[in-house]
């Protein structure tokens, strides 16, 4: 596989959520709002690029039967150092998104990418995998936010652009979550097929 | 390329033990770097509330801050701070860190300030996690002075009756969060009458 198509996979033929349906907790948990999608998935895209890199450095160091707990602690340490700096450099953004960061860990996309990935390819290759998927992963948040903003709040990237309280709110809530995916979900493999 | 290493035992404790070890190391190296922002981050977003929720003051309000009894506390927290705003050596007002635990997802706590004749200057939300887009609209929604039937600046707890028109008060709940309007509306009133019960008032 050349590097484009390393790259280019994440966001559509394997985007990690639309496609392969991996760490669904967060994708419906905290895209209440665009910009809270895209703030989730970019620190996911930074501790993927990271671990992805790490794990596929050390593969070879790792006896294979204690891998998982390996690649967690690995996982886990790059978590906690965004958590950290993010609460020490940028509070405002801390503020908005600290209940998610800790979330990235059990998000099984940066370890599935570690397992099925960086696990058995070179470093360059596994950084661009963390890439291509950490920014698809980022495009799904930032598309599944939105639209639900747009119908649960009426307003996009917090600019409003209907009046106050206008918006359906079960959007913001669950339920919205799961429609709202749902149907994003059926328009992409319908363009996929076509 | 090297050959992967055997899954013996001790290999397996040696490679975990190292991996978190190392692991150790780097996120005690950056919790040290990062200690001192944090905790000023944390001061910052103090005095901003501070000096949000009170009449201009000439003092330190933090470092005169003092502790008094909670009025009817909740889940042990019986000692709210109180950060006295002072000009000209003169008490002007009273910065409160009050609490409530009845919000949608349990604490919510709120920097409220009062003149010292019990009227809201202001408030300032220090932690709360209700629901986004409902709950989370406490901020805007009691401060918005063009609707003075939801906005509480300015009242006094004395003469408004400080709970939703739900319920008979004089406060509009933001619309579908009754649950979060009534929890902040707990934690105002608690600051205001932890203070009546001090006699801070004049």
């Amino acid at each position: 596989m050349n590097n484009w198509a390393n790259f280019t996979k994440g966001f559509i033929k394997e985007n990690p959520v639309f496609v392969l349906l991996l760490g669904m907790c967060p994708t419906l948990g905290t895209t209440t709002s665009a910009i809270n999608g895209l703030g989730m998935g970019l620190a996911t895209a930074f501790v993927l690029i990271m671990s992805n890199m790490v794990i596929s450095l050390v593969k070879n160091l790792i006896p294979d039967k204690v891998r998982i707990p390996a690649f967690i602690v690995i996982i886990a340490s790059f978590v906690t150092i965004v958590d950290l700096l993010m609460a020490g450099y940028v509070p405002a953004l801390h503020e908005q998104l600290g209940l998610f960061i800790p979330l990235i860990v059990v998000n099984c996309i940066v370890l599935g990418r570690a397992e099925s990935f960086a696990s058995k390819n070179g470093v360059l290759p596994s950084i661009i995998d963390g890439l291509g998927m950490g920014l698809g992963f980022t495009f799904a948040l930032v598309l599944l936010g939105g639209t639900r903003e747009i119908l649960g709040s009426g307003s996009i990237f917090n600019y409003k652009f209907i009046g106050d309280n206008d918006g359906m709110l079960v959007f913001i809530l669950a339920p919205g979550a799961f429609i709202a995916l749902g149907y994003i979900i059926a328009v992409i493999n319908k363009l996929k097929k076509a | 390329m090297a050959k992967k290493l055997e899954s013996t035992f001790v290999n397996m404790v040696v490679v975990l033990s190292v991996v978190a070890m190392i692991a150790g190391f780097a996120l005690g190296e950056v919790y040290t770097v990062t200690k001192a922002p944090i905790e000023q981050a944390a001061l910052k977003k103090k005095l901003e509330a501070i000096s949000k929720v009170t009449p201009t003051f000439d003092n330190d309000p933090n470092s005169e801050m003092f502790k008094m009894a909670a009025f009817e506390p909740k889940a042990g927290l019986d000692s709210i701070e109180v950060y006295p705003a002072k000009k000209d050596g003169k008490v002007v007002g009273y910065a409160v860190k009050s609490y409530t635990m009845n919000g949608f997802s349990g604490l919510i706590e709120l920097m409220v300030g009062f003149n010292v004749d019990g009227s809201i200057v202001n408030y300032s939300v220090l932690f709360y996690a209700e629901t986004p887009g409902l709950g989370t609209k406490i901020p805007d929604w009691f401060s918005n002075t063009n609707k003075p039937n939801q906005c509480i600046i300015g009242k006094n707890p004395s003469t408004s009756n400080m709970t939703v028109s739900k319920d008979g008060g004089d406060i509009d709940a933001i619309t579908a969060a009754t649950i979060s309007s009534r929890a902040f509306l707990d934690a105002v009133n608690r600051a205001y009458k932890t203070l009546e019960q001090g006699g801070k008032y004049e």
